[in-house]
C-alpha cells in the first residue's frame, strides 16, 4: 500500500557507495484496467479488428500509431516499442500482481515490484520516500518478500502539498514527547514478534520517516504549483498529467521508482470513447515526460515504462466493448539504454481468436512473443539490477530474481 | 369560478391519488407474502452509567446493568433457542484440539493466555469498532475475575454499538459502493442490518431476504441489496453484478473473470466437489440469469417476473437465450418455483458447505482484523478446508447462529492466545493459531478508539446528541483522510507515512487530546486525578485499555512534573499513547 523509508535511516552508511550522476532510476506510467493495444501503440485500421481508429505516421518511418496519441507519436524516435507482450493472466488483479512483480500470483510468497527491487538493491538516504506511486490504482507496488518498508508511498493530485507536515508545538516539546514515545515503543517490543516494526507494524520506522519528511527541503519535490503555466498545460491539466510532471522532480530529489497511475481503461462497453478518452489524458503527459527528460539529460539515467496488465481482445463484443487479452499487447519503453527509435515484435492483423479453434495457441498471432519474465529482465538490466541472482526469500525457497531473458534487441 | 372550481377539483384528484398510493404502500401490499416474523428486532440496549469515577470501580458498578444478568434476562427468546439447543464447548473443544495439532504439525508452542483487558480489548474493537471506555473497564474490575471475559462480551452481544458496527462492516462486502441517488437508501440498509444483527436473525435467512428482496427500497431496506446495481442496468437490478457479488459475498468464489470469457487460465475450478472443472463462461451467465427475473415496476418497486436473459458468448455468432442454474451441486436447487427464491435456497441450502465456509471465513477474518487466507472472499472449491475452521462451519451448517458462532470464535484459545511470549514470536507462531496476530487497526477503529479514549464513559446511543455527532464528525474526517480499504478490508499492510503524519500532527488527535475542563479525559484528569501516578494509570486505561506498569507510572509521572502545567502535561501523554504502536494495533 504506501511505504516506509526506514532501510535509507538502516543503509545510511553506504551513501557513499552510490554515484548520483550514475544513479539509475525508473518512472512508471501504469494504465490500469487494460489498455487496448489496437487503439494506443498498435493499430489494424480498416481491418475485420481494427475499430474506429486512424492509423498515423510516427517520427520514426515504418511504425504507426493509432490516432489516439499524437503528441507521442511524434516523440517514438526516444523509445522502443515492444508490440508482443504475453501474459497468462487474464484476471485484473493477478494481470496486475504479475507484470508489477514479473511473477505469477503464488500462495507462498509475495514478490517485490520493480521498484521495490530497485530501491533494495541500491540502499541510499533520502529524507523523501524512493518508492512513490501517485494517484494509485487499486494495487499500487508493494514490497512482497523485501518487506513491507518497500511499499510505494501513496500520494494524490500533486496539485496540493502533502498535508499534515508542521508540527502542532514546539521544537522542544516535541523533542520530549518523542521520548515518551520511545519509552512506550521499548516496552511493547518486549516478548513479541523479533521482527516486529520491519515486517509488520512500520510503526516506528514509518514515524521516524515521517519525522525526517517535516524537516526536510526536498518535501518540495512533491509540488509542482511553483512550475510555469506552460510547463503545467504541456502536461495537460489532470492529476495524471500532474503526477508526470511531480515524477521527474521526484527523480531530480532522489527518489528511484515513481509509479504514475491513470485509471480509465476497462472498456468492455463502448470500448472506442473509453480508450480514445484515456489517451487524451495520457498523450501530452507521456509527451512532455519524454521532452523534460530528454532536455534535462535525464533519459539517459531514467527508464520510462509506459503500459497495463494486458490488452484487449481483437474481436468486440456486442456492447462495442474489448474484453481481457493477454495474448499480445504493448508496451513502451524509453531512455536508461534502451534503444530509440524501434518497434520490437508484431501481432497479426487477422488472428486467430477462437480458442475452440485447433489452430489457436496463446501465441499463434504473434512475432517475436515477449513473455513477463523477458520484460523485467531487461527492465532491471537497463537498471543495472542483477536479474539472473539467485534470492534467498523468506520461506527458505531460493529463487532466481525474474525467470526470463532481457531482450537484447531493444537495448541500445 | 369555473377555473377555481376545475383547480379545486384537479388538486382534490391529485391529493386522492398520492393518498392511495401512500395507503398502498403502508398497507405493506408492496411486500407480496406474509410479514416474516422473525423480523422483529429487539436491540436490547444496555444503560449507561451516569457518572464515571476515575478512581474507584465500586460506584461504577452500581450505576451500570449488570451484563451478564441482563442480558439472560433480557434476550430475545430465538437466542434463547439457539443457546438451548447445544452448547459451544464441545465445538471449542473441537476448534482448540485441531489448533493443537497445528501447532504440532509446525512445532511452535503456545504462546500462553492474554489478560482479561487485553481479550476485553480485542473484543471491543472486533464488535464495537473502539476500544473499551473506562466506564466499562471499572465496571468489569468489578465483576469476579473469572467472569469479565463473558460478561463483556454477553453486554458487547446485546450493545447497539456492535448491532451498527457490523451492519457497516457488512455493507462492505454486499453493496460496498455508494450506489445510485434516490433509488440505493445506504442507512436504510444499514439500519435494516443492524436490526437483523440485534435480533440475531439466522444468518441464511438474511440472505435469503437479500437475494429475494421485493418492493420498496424506502419500505423494504433490503431492496436495496438490488438497488445499488441500478445505475448499470438502466435502473433494474443488474443481473451481471449481482452474480459477481452473490458469489463473492455469500460463497467465497471470484468468478467475475467468467463474465467474459472461459476460464483458460486455471484460475477459476467449478464442478462439483469430487468432479472439479474449469469454470466456463455459462457458468456466470447462468447464475446472472436468476437475477432477470427481478424488474423494477413502478411504485411497486423491485418485482418477480419470469427470467429473461439473453447473451451472445464470446465467439457465438447469435444471442441465445440463457438458462438459470447453477455452477455446481445443482442436486441442491430446486427444479420449481420462483427464481430468485430458487437460487436463494440453493446458495443457503445446509448441505451447501460453502455458504458457511464463506460466513464462518468473514466472520473469524471480522474478529481478529485479518483473514486467515489471502482474501476472504477467495476460497476456491479445490482448495483444502482449514482443520481449526472446520468445526465452527459444521455448526454454523446447523445453527446459522451469528452470536453464537461469535461466541464460539471469541472462546477459543487461539482468540484467547497472547500475542507475546517469553520466547521469539514469528509469523509462524500467528499462521498456526500459536499467538494472536497482531493486526492494523481499520481506519475507523483507530478514529473510533480516539474518540471513545477521550471520552471516560462510553459513547453509545445514549450519549447526548452533541457526543454522537462529534464522533461522527471525527470518524467522517480521519476516514478521509486515513484512508478506508472499503472492500478490501483485511489487507495486511503496514502502517503507512501519511497516516503516521496525520496522527503526529492532524486535527482529529489534537482536538481530542486538548484539555477541556470536564468535557474530556486530559480535562477530567486534570481536575480529578488526587495525584500524577493515578492520572497516568487512567490515562493508559483510556487509551491503551491496560493498567501502567510500575516503570511507566513512575516513567510519565516524572514528565507530568516537568511539564508546563499539568493540562500540558496530560495532552502530551493522551499524544504519545495514541501515537504508539500499541494503540493502532491489535495484540
Amino acid at each position: 500500500m504506501l511505504t516506509a523509508i526506514a532501510n535509507q535511516l538502516a543503509f545510511a552508511d553506504e551513501v557513499a557507495k552510490t554515484d548520483p550522476h550514475q544513479r539509475k532510476n525508473v518512472i512508471l506510467l501504469w494504465m490500469e484496467g487494460g489498455p487496448s493495444q489496437l487503439e494506443t501503440f498498435d493499430p489494424h485500421a480498416g481491418t475485420k479488428y481494427g475499430g474506429d481508429v486512424k492509423a498515423i505516421p510516427t517520427s520514426v518511418k515504418g511504425i504507426e500509431f493509432a490516432d489516439t496519441l499524437p503528441r507521442t507519436a511524434e516523440r517514438m524516435h526516444l523509445g522502443t516499442l515492444i508490440r508482443s507482450m504475453t501474459s497468462k493472466e487474464g484476471d485484473h488483479q493477478r494481470a496486475v500482481y504479475n507484470i508489477k512483480t514479473g511473477w505469477r500470483p503464488d500462495p507462498t510468497l509475495v514478490h517485490p515490484a520493480i521498484g521495490a527491487v530497485l530501491c533494495d538493491e541500491f540502499r541510499e538516504t533520502l529524507d523523501i520516500p524512493r518508492h512513490v506511486s501517485i494517484v494509485p490504482g487499486q494495487w499500487p507496488a508493494k514490497g512482497g518478500y523485501l518487506g513491507p518498508i518497500y511499499d510505494a508511498f501513496k500520494m494524490g493530485d500533486p496539485n496540493s502539498p502533502v498535508p499534515d507536515l508542521k508540527a502542532r508545538v514546539d521544537a522542544a516539546r516535541m523533542e520530549q514527547r518523542l521520548a515518551g514515545l520511545d519509552f512506550l515503543e521499548s516496552q511493547f517490543r518486549r516478548g513479541r514478534l523479533s521482527d516486529l516494526d520491519q515486517n509488520r507494524t512500520l510503526h516506528e520506522s514509518s514515524t521516524k520517516a515521517a519525522l525526517r519528511m517535516m524537516s526536510s527541503e526536498q518535501i518540495d519535490a512533491f509540488d509542482v504549483s511553483g512550475e510555469t503555466a506552460a510547463t503545467l498545460d504541456a502536461f495537460g491539466d489532470t492529476p495524471f498529467g500532474r503526477g508526470c510532471l511531480a515524477a521527474t522532480r521526484l527523480i531530480e530529489a532522489g527518489v528511484r521508482c515513481v509509479e504514475v497511475n491513470l485509471n480509465g481503461w476497462d472498456s468492455h462497453i463502448n470500448n472506442h470513447s473509453l480508450q480514445s478518452s484515456a489517451c487524451e489524458t495520457l498523450d501530452p503527459a507521456l509527451a512532455a515526460l519524454l521532452d523534460r527528460l530528454e532536455e534535462r539529460d535525464m533519459l539517459k539515467n531514467t527508464l520510462v515504462v509506459c503500459g497495463g496488465e494486458f490488452g484487449r481482445t481483437p474481436t468486440i463484443n456486442p456492447a462495442g466493448g474489448r474484453d481481457h487479452w493477454p495474448h499480445g499487447f504493448s508496451m513502451f519503453l524509453a531512455g536508461c539504454g534502451i534503444r530509440r527509435g524501434f518497434a520490437y515484435g508484431e501481432t497479426s492483423a487477422d488472428p486467430i481468436v477462437d480458442s475452440s479453434d485447433p489452430k489457436f495457441s496463446p501465441t499463434v498471432n504473434i512475432d517475436k512473443p515477449v513473455t513477463v519474465g523477458d520484460l523485467h529482465a531487461t527492465i532491471f538490466k537497463c537498471l543495472g539490477v542483477e536479474y539472473d541472482r539467485e534470492i534467498e526469500t523468506p520461506v527458505g525457497r531460493p529463487l532466481v530474481r525474474v525467470e526470463g531473458e532481457p531482450i537484447e534487441a531493444i537495448l541500445a | 369560478m369555473k377555473r377555481a372550481m376545475i383547480s379545486v377539483a384537479k388538486w382534490a384528484w391529485f391529493g386522492l391519488l398520492m393518498l392511495i398510493a401512500f395507503g398502498y404502500m403502508a398497507s405493506g401490499l408492496s411486500k407480496p407474502g406474509e410479514v416474516d416474523e422473525n423480523e422483529t428486532p429487539t436491540g436490547v440496549r444496555q444503560v449507561s452509567a451516569e457518572n464515571a469515577v476515575l478512581d474507584g470501580a465500586e460506584q461504577l458498578a452500581e450505576t451500570r446493568i449488570p451484563t451478564l444478568d441482563a442480558a439472560a434476562g433480557a434476550s430475545s427468546a430465538q437466542l434463547n433457542s439457539s443457546e438451548s439447543v447445544d452448547s459451544i464447548e464441545s465445538v471449542v473443544d473441537a476448534v482448540n484440539l485441531a489448533r493443537q495439532q497445528a501447532m504440532l504439525d509446525a512445532e511452535v508452542e503456545s504462546a500462553p493466555t492474554a489478560d482479561w483487558m487485553t481479550i476485553c480489548r480485542r473484543l471491543s474493537l472486533a464488535m464495537v469498532g473502539s476500544g473499551m471506555s473506562l466506564e466499562e473497564i471499572r465496571h468489569l474490575e468489578s465483576l469476579p475475575a473469572s467472569e469479565r471475559e463473558s460478561a463483556h462480551l454477553e453486554s458487547l452481544l446485546h450493545d447497539g454499538r456492535f448491532h451498527d458496527y457490523w451492519g457497516e462492516r457488512w455493507m462492505r462486502y454486499l453493496v460496498n459502493d455508494e450506489g445510485p441517488f434516490l433509488v440505493f437508501r445506504r442507512r436504510r440498509f444499514g439500519h435494516w442490518l443492524s436490526e437483523n444483527i440485534a435480533a440475531n436473525r439466522p444468518y441464511d435467512a438474511i440472505v435469503r431476504d437479500l437475494i429475494t428482496a421485493e418492493g420498496l427500497w424506502t419500505d423494504r431496506p433490503q431492496v436495496n441489496f438490488l438497488t445499488v446495481t441500478f445505475d448499470s442496468n438502466d435502473g433494474s437490478p443488474d443481473p451481471v453484478r449481482l452474480a459477481a457479488r452473490t458469489c463473492r459475498a455469500f460463497l467465497g468464489l471470484r468468478i467475475d473473470c467468467l463474465q467474459c470469457h472461459d476460464d483458460f487460465l486455471g484460475n477459476v475450478n467449478l464442478g462439483d466437489a469430487d468432479d472439479r472443472r474449469g469454470g466456463r463462461q455459462q457458468d456466470f451467465h447462468q447464475l446472472a440469469a436468476f437475477y432477470s427475473s427481478a424488474k423494477t415496476n413502478g411504485l411497486q418497486g423491485v418485482r418477480t417476473e419470469d427470467v429473461d436473459y439473453k447473451f451472445q458468448y464470446l465467439d457465438a455468432d447469435d444471442t441465445v437465450d440463457v438458462e438459470a442454474t447453477v455452477p455446481y451441486q445443482s442436486d441442491l436447487l430446486p427444479q420449481d418455483g420462483n427464481p430468485r427464491e430458487r437460487l436463494a435456497h440453493w446458495v443457503t441450502h445446509p448441505e451447501h458447505r460453502q455458504f458457511s465456509r464463506a460466513a464462518i471465513h468473514r466472520f473469524w477474518a471480522l474478529m481478529f482484523g485479518r483473514s486467515i487466507t489471502d482474501a476472504v472472499d477467495n476460497l476456491p472449491l479445490d482448495e483444502a478446508a482449514n482443520p481449526v475452521l472446520d468445526p465452527i462451519i459444521e455448526d454454523f451448517q446447523s445453527h446459522r447462529d451469528i452470536h453464537r458462532t461469535i461466541r464460539i470464535i471469541a472462546a477459543t484459545d487461539a482468540f484467547r492466545a497472547d500475542s507475546k511470549a517469553d520466547y521469539e514470536i514469528t509469523a509462524r507462531h500467528e499462521n498456526n493459531f500459536a499467538a494472536f496476530p497482531l493486526t492494523r487497526l481499520r481506519a475507523e477503529q483507530v478514529a473510533g478508539a480516539i474518540t471513545q479514549a477521550s471520552k471516560i464513559k462510553s459513547i453509545d446511543r445514549q450519549s447526548s446528541l452533541l457526543v454522537q455527532l462529534m464522533r461522527f464528525g471525527a470518524i467522517n474526517d480521519f476516514l478521509k483522510r486515513y484512508g478506508d480499504l472499503g472492500e478490501n478490508e483485511f489487507s495486511k499492510d503496514g502502517i503507512t507515512i501519511p497516516q503516521r503524519l496525520m496522527m503526529l500532527n492532524g486535527n482529529v488527535l489534537n482536538e481530542a487530546a486538548k484539555s477541556e475542563p470536564l468535557l474530556n479525559t486530559t480535562g477530567h484528569l486534570k481536575s480529578f486525578a488526587k495525584d500524577d501516578s493515578l492520572a497516568v494509570d487512567v490515562a493508559f486505561l483510556c487509551l491503551l485499555n491496560r493498567h501502567a506498569s510500575e516503570a511507566e507510572v513512575e516513567y510519565f509521572a516524572d514528565k507530568l512534573q516537568q511539564a508546563d502545567g499539568r493540562g500540558n502535561g496530560l495532552v502530551d501523554l493522551f499524544w504519545m499513547l495514541a501515537n504508539s504502536t500499541e494503540f493502532a494495533w491489535n495484540h
